[in-house]
């Protein structure tokens, strides 16, 4: 057995350095129209090095690192502890939530400019990814183009801005049901398809989609993208510096304030912030719902499910109809929020950020799909040195879930029935 | 006589592109056939092929070696040891561990991977796209002097004769050799093949492998035809090689390579006759297409669904 680990150790930290240094022990620099190459700093090199020495300490004495860790008193303290009853956990989590929400209130009256921006960002986030949500957690239909739901979206008031001089307030259900038409539409041939095909038909959409977007140039601009988004209005008023609008007035006048750029900010937010909260609940409802129930229930197994009688399309075009409806909210928000957008925001990776926040938070579960999609889009801001590890660190992350958590942080629970213990 | 040779220019290419496709394919094809997974870190092995080729060849070219087909030769053996490690250790690190559970989790798995991956040479070698050096050049033309000239590069003959002595290769390998009979077995029933003694861990290893050494392949072929490689270059050309497996029939090699050659010159003629911008979403439009009405494609079996 020794001899055996000897030899896999041995063969592990080979292929760890054959892996890692002619990657990242040469350099590739291009100097006009020739490559030269350079080798990397020591720093890198020792790295490499020591990589491939724990790989092979670790595989040498795996069987007795596995059962030392075994023995170790869990890191969660909570883990071995038997689940919360039903009753004392949704108190503790309405709790939570309202005062998350009371927090998320008072927050652009405390918070510097870009912190409401950034807030807002998260809040965008989060309505994508209890969207996502639905389609990948519920109904376990894994759609890698999301994205696209998104751009049309954004794009559909964009150029209603542009063209027809449509405002926020109309483009928002405009742009909600014209990504809930686009899901229908895309939803309603593929949706036959199994699982893995269905991923990747969907991530064909989606390129399908910023492809032709970058490419009707006289339609959507290309891939200089659509400026001059208007901001949405308050009842008429608006809060720029002057009006732009005939028929409206400025906020700051008819308040009698001092004009400042920071009321456009905090207002955005507040919109953000109320629609995240109307998808939160809407979907909360939904869950509990007939609807709901298929979702799930067609998730766990299509052929039972189908042989109590759901229909396997109309089940699950309603959570990809749902999912694309709310892509489509967030992403009329995104362009009114950025007042331009180019296909650039609406590349496959944006994709897997959203799933990714799906995956971390747990699929299906609410307060963990909102707790990931504030710590993914917040971490990176607040570690700005480690920002274009942010990717590398998604990826691993993914993967780590997957093997060793793949319910997620907060794996979802459905509400049920208990039984009193006895006694 | 112009339009036909514009049209054999187009074919041509087409089935260069192809060819490159179909190696690569392989690799989804033969995954998904065993272990019935979409390897979507495939084109991140791919691409790592290709910068592992380029760093040998400007490595090699930087010791003084001008003797062409040895550089050719140390660069192809280099990047399929590396990529072929790299198969081997995504395969043990994020697939192994969540085998056999819910179809979407290894999936998942693979995108966290796709992405890792692609971040890895990223950081390494940064994001601009780099220069890879043509070194087999010139060609053959063909028809009038005065007007549109059939070519034929060197290069396309190149990629042409070493897609044909990959797949020679494979199909003996597949069909003569003792893994080879043991993956076949593998993939007509995993547990089968486990319970009459065949070591299914390590075939699943192989087939990574394999797959692996064949995108590195198609790395170095495809990196010097296009004339640049970037991170991000693996991301669409394991698409189009996913697409390709899929038109073919997955999990059926011959399939693999009849649907990357189909799938090339689907490409290169559109981008001959309409708009090289709209090559993508034709092929994609053809993925969804095909697997809309013929799931199975070309040659592959359908699957039944057992209770």
């Amino acid at each position: 057995m020794a001899a055996q680990n000897f030899k896999h150790a041995l063969f592990s930290a080979v292929v760890t350095l054959i892996i890692s240094y002619p990657i990242l022990g040469f350099n590739l620099v291009s100097e006009g129209i020739s490559v030269q190459l350079e080798g990397a700093d020591t720093f890198t090199l020792v790295g490499v090095f020591a990589a491939a020495v724990v790989v092979f300490l670790f595989q040498l004495f795996r069987d007795t690192i596995m059962g030392g860790l075994g023995k170790l008193p869990a890191l969660n303290p909570m883990a071995n502890r038997p689940p919360m009853p039903q009753r004392k956990r949704l108190k503790v989590e309405s709790v939570l939530l309202t005062l998350m929400l009371i927090g998320a209130l008072f927050w652009p009256f405390i918070a510097s400019r870009g912190a409401v921006d950034l807030a807002t960002l998260v809040l965008i986030y989060i309505m994508l990814a209890l969207g996502l949500n639905v389609v990948v957690g519920l109904a376990g239909l894994l759609d890698l183009g999301y994205v696209a739901f998104y751009a049309v979206g954004a794009y559909s008031f964009a150029l209603l801005s542009q063209y027809f001089g449509i405002s926020f307030w109309f483009a928002l259900p405009i742009g909600a049901l014209l990504a809930a038409l686009f899901g229908l539409v895309l939803g309603f041939p593929v949706l036959r398809l199994r699982g893995d095909y269905l991923a990747i038909v969907t991530l064909g959409f989606g390129e399908i989609i910023r492809i032709l977007l970058n490419n009707m140039t006289n339609l959507t601009g290309g891939p200089n993208g659509i400026g001059g988004i208007p901001d949405p209005t308050l009842f008429g008023m608006e809060f720029g510096r002057r009006v732009k609008e005939e028929g409206n007035t400025s906020f700051h006048e008819t308040f009698g304030i001092a004009y400042a750029g920071e009321h456009k900010v905090i207002f955005l937010y507040l919109i953000a912030l109320v629609l995240a909260v109307i998808t939160a609940l809407v979907i909360r409802r939904l869950m509990r719902m007939p609807v709901g129930r298929a979702w799930e229930a067609l998730r766990e197994d299509e052929i039972a499910a189908k042989s109590l009688g759901l229909s396997r399309t109309a089940v699950k075009l309603s959570a990809f109809t749902i999912g694309a409806f709310f892509a489509g909210f967030a992403g009329t928000v995104f362009a009114s929020k950025q007042g331009f957008i180019s296909p650039e925001s609406f590349v496959f990776l944006e994709s897997a950020i959203i799933l990714a926040i799906v995956v971390l938070g747990g699929m299906g579960s609410q307060m963990g799909v909102i707790l990931a999609a504030i710590a993914v889009t917040i971490l990176p801001e607040l570690a700005r040195e480690f920002s274009e590890y942010r990717m590398l660190i998604f990826g691993a992350a993914m993967v780590l879930m997957m093997v060793w958590r793949p319910q997620g942080l907060l794996p979802m629970r459905r509400i049920h029935i208990e039984l009193k213990p006895q006694g | 006589m112009q339009d036909l040779l514009y049209f054999i220019q187009q074919l041509i290419n087409g089935l260069t592109i192809g060819s490159t496709y179909a190696l690569i394919a392989i690799g989804y094809t033969m995954v998904y056939g065993i272990i019935g997974m979409i390897n979507f870190a495939h084109g991140e092995i791919y691409m790592i092929g290709a910068y592992t080729a380029l760093i040998t060849i400007t490595g090699l070219t930087a010791l003084g070696i001008v003797w062409l087909p040895l550089i050719l030769i140390v660069a192809l053996i280099c990047a399929m040891i590396v990529s072929s490690s790299m198969g081997w250790a995504v395969e043990r690190v994020a697939y192994r561990p969540v085998r056999g559970k819910h179809r979407l989790i290894p999936l998942i798995s693979a995108i966290g991977m796709s992405i890792f991956l692609q971040n890895y040479v990223h950081l390494a070698q940064g994001s601009s796209n780099i220069g890879f050096p043509a070194l087999v050049e010139g060609g053959f033309r063909f028809g009038p002097e005065d007007s549109f000239q059939t070519s034929i590069s060197y290069m396309q003959i190149m990629i042409f004769a070493v897609t044909l002595v990959c797949m020679t290769v494979l199909s003996l390998f597949i069909s003569r050799s003792r893994i080879g009979r043991a993956c076949r077995a593998v993939s007509q029933d995993l547990g089968m093949a486990n319970l009459l003694g065949i070591d299914t861990n390590r075939i699943i290893s192989a087939t990574f492998v394999i797959g692996a050494a064949l995108a590195a392949v198609a790395g170095l072929l495809l990196g010097m035809y296009y004339g640049s490689i970037d991170p991000l270059f693996g991301f669409i050309a394991g698409l189009k090689a996913f697409t390709a497996a899929v038109l073919g029939g997955i999990g059926s090699i011959p399939g693999a390579m009849l649907g990357g050659l189909i799938l090339g010159v689907a490409e290169s003629m559109t981008s001959g006759y309409l708009s090289g911008e709209y090559k993508d979403v034709v092929s994609f439009s053809l993925l969804i297409l095909i697997l809309l009405f013929k799931p199975t494609g070309l040659l592959g079996k359908p699957e039944v669904e057992k209770i």
